[in-house]
């Protein structure tokens, strides 16, 4: 392909609160070059054709998370989706699906904001080693065993993805519940119990019935989906054990 | 957030159509009203057998009604895409490791169809002697 084939058709959606009672689409014809990314074509957008267009980015690496929009319907990075894929096009870009809209292409996260720390994403000790004591080591297999999970970037595109949480949006949600089982996951860690108490909860793991759409959207192959649900056979595992152990044996 | 007035976008009833994965995912849970339907029809067949020839005569002209046996295609339809969908989701869900390393999911879901097969032949070696 030459490094620019004519333009190709962006239908993107627009919400201002002030003036529009919901949002509307708006058409922009921007150049079809090989290297660019939606971002960029947003970005040409607001710089040379209309300025009040409103979305979010910061790292253009697929890092910062902070770019995620529905793309023909999908959730997807802007950053990292090319504009070539998509020819002829239009392209449809909307906002995140399941968050409210703030103003066109920017939408409000604070619900999953709230939902993070209930979920206790940090390492847990019954006792703290004291600085003189020095480091908690790991070895190379006790890091393999939570570093997937470790790779999320908050991006919100699983929660976007997922109609479980479109439908019910007191679940947890997938990245919240991926970033439980990476600390749980974790050799230095000791909080799986504490963290257990929120996810067995129904609009913990339960909630989730494994539509499994989160996993494939992820952009940095967290899986969500097998979190959750490797999450609900140890649940399950310490309810059976609650029902038949004396407490002191648990 | 505060002092900003959001839209909420309705979610439509017709969600499901869409997409083919969520329209697989829809599939996959109304297949266990047909899974249900197959352990009503085992337990019919089984309380005829159980009443003697006539009752199991009576079983089988209800069996042979085109209507039932439209129904069991539609339910043998289901049970096999409810048994793919969920032997391809085990490996989600269930972290296997041998000697430390974790198990290929190709492998785990392999082992489950040979497992199908290894039942299923005992089974029609059980019906057939
Ligand atoms: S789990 Fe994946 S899709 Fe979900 S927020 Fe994290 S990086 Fe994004
Ligand atoms: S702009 Fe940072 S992830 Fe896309």
């Amino acid at each position: 392909m030459p490094d620019e084939a004519g333009t190709i058709g962006l239908r993107v959606a627009r919400y201002r609160p002030d003036t529009d009672s919901e949002p509307g689409w708006q058409e922009y014809d921007v150049p079809l070059r090989r290297e660019w990314t939606v971002l960029d074509a947003l970005n040409h957008v607001k710089n040379e054709v209309d300025p009040t267009l409103s979305f979010r980015w910061s790292c253009r690496m697929g890092i910062c998370g902070s770019c995620g929009m529905d793309v023909d319907g999908t959730p997807r990075l802007t950053c990292g989706t090319f504009l070539a894929d998509f020819a002829p096009g239009p392209i449809r870009v909307e906002p995140l699906s399941n968050f409210p809209v703030v103003r066109d292409l920017v939408v409000d996260i604070d619900d999953f904001i709230q939902k993070l720390p209930r979920v206790k994403p940090w390492i847990i000790r019954d006792e703290e080693k004291s600085v003189d004591e020095g480091e908690y080591l790991q070895s190379p297999e006790e890091l393999d065993a939570y570093k997937q999970f470790s790779m999320c970037i908050n991006c919100m595109l699983c929660y976007a993805a997922c109609p479980v949480y479109g439908l019910d949006p007191d679940f947890v949600g997938p990245a919240a519940i991926a970033l439980a089982e990476r600390y749980d996951l974790d050799s230095r860690d000791q909080g799986a119990r504490e963290r257990l108490d929120v996810l067995i909860e129904h609009e913990g793991v339960w909630g989730c019935t494994f539509v499994g759409e989160c996993t494939r959207v992820c952009p940095k192959h967290v899986d969500p989906a097998g979190a959750i649900q490797r999450y609900k056979l140890k649940a399950a595992r310490e309810s059976v054990k609650a029902l038949l152990l004396p407490r002191g044996a648990r | 957030m505060n002092g900003v007035r959001t839209y909420r976008r309705p979610i439509s009833t017709w969600w499901w159509v869409g997409k083919r994965t969520y329209f697989v995912f829809v599939m996959r849970e109304l297949s266990s009203i047909f899974i249900a339907w197959l352990v009503v029809y085992l337990l019919l067949m089984i309380a005829a057998i159980g009443r003697g020839a006539d009752a199991y005569d009576d079983f089988l002209r209800f069996a042979a009604n085109p209507v039932v046996v439209v129904v069991d295609l539609v339910a043998l339809a289901f049970v096999v895409l409810h048994t793919i969908t969920w032997f391809g989701l085990t490996p989600k869900a269930m972290d296997v490791r041998a000697a430390g390393r974790p198990v290929p999911a190709a492998a785990v879901i392999a082992s489950q169809y040979v497992g199908l097969v290894v039942v299923s032949a005992f089974v029609v070696w059980l019906v057939s002697r």
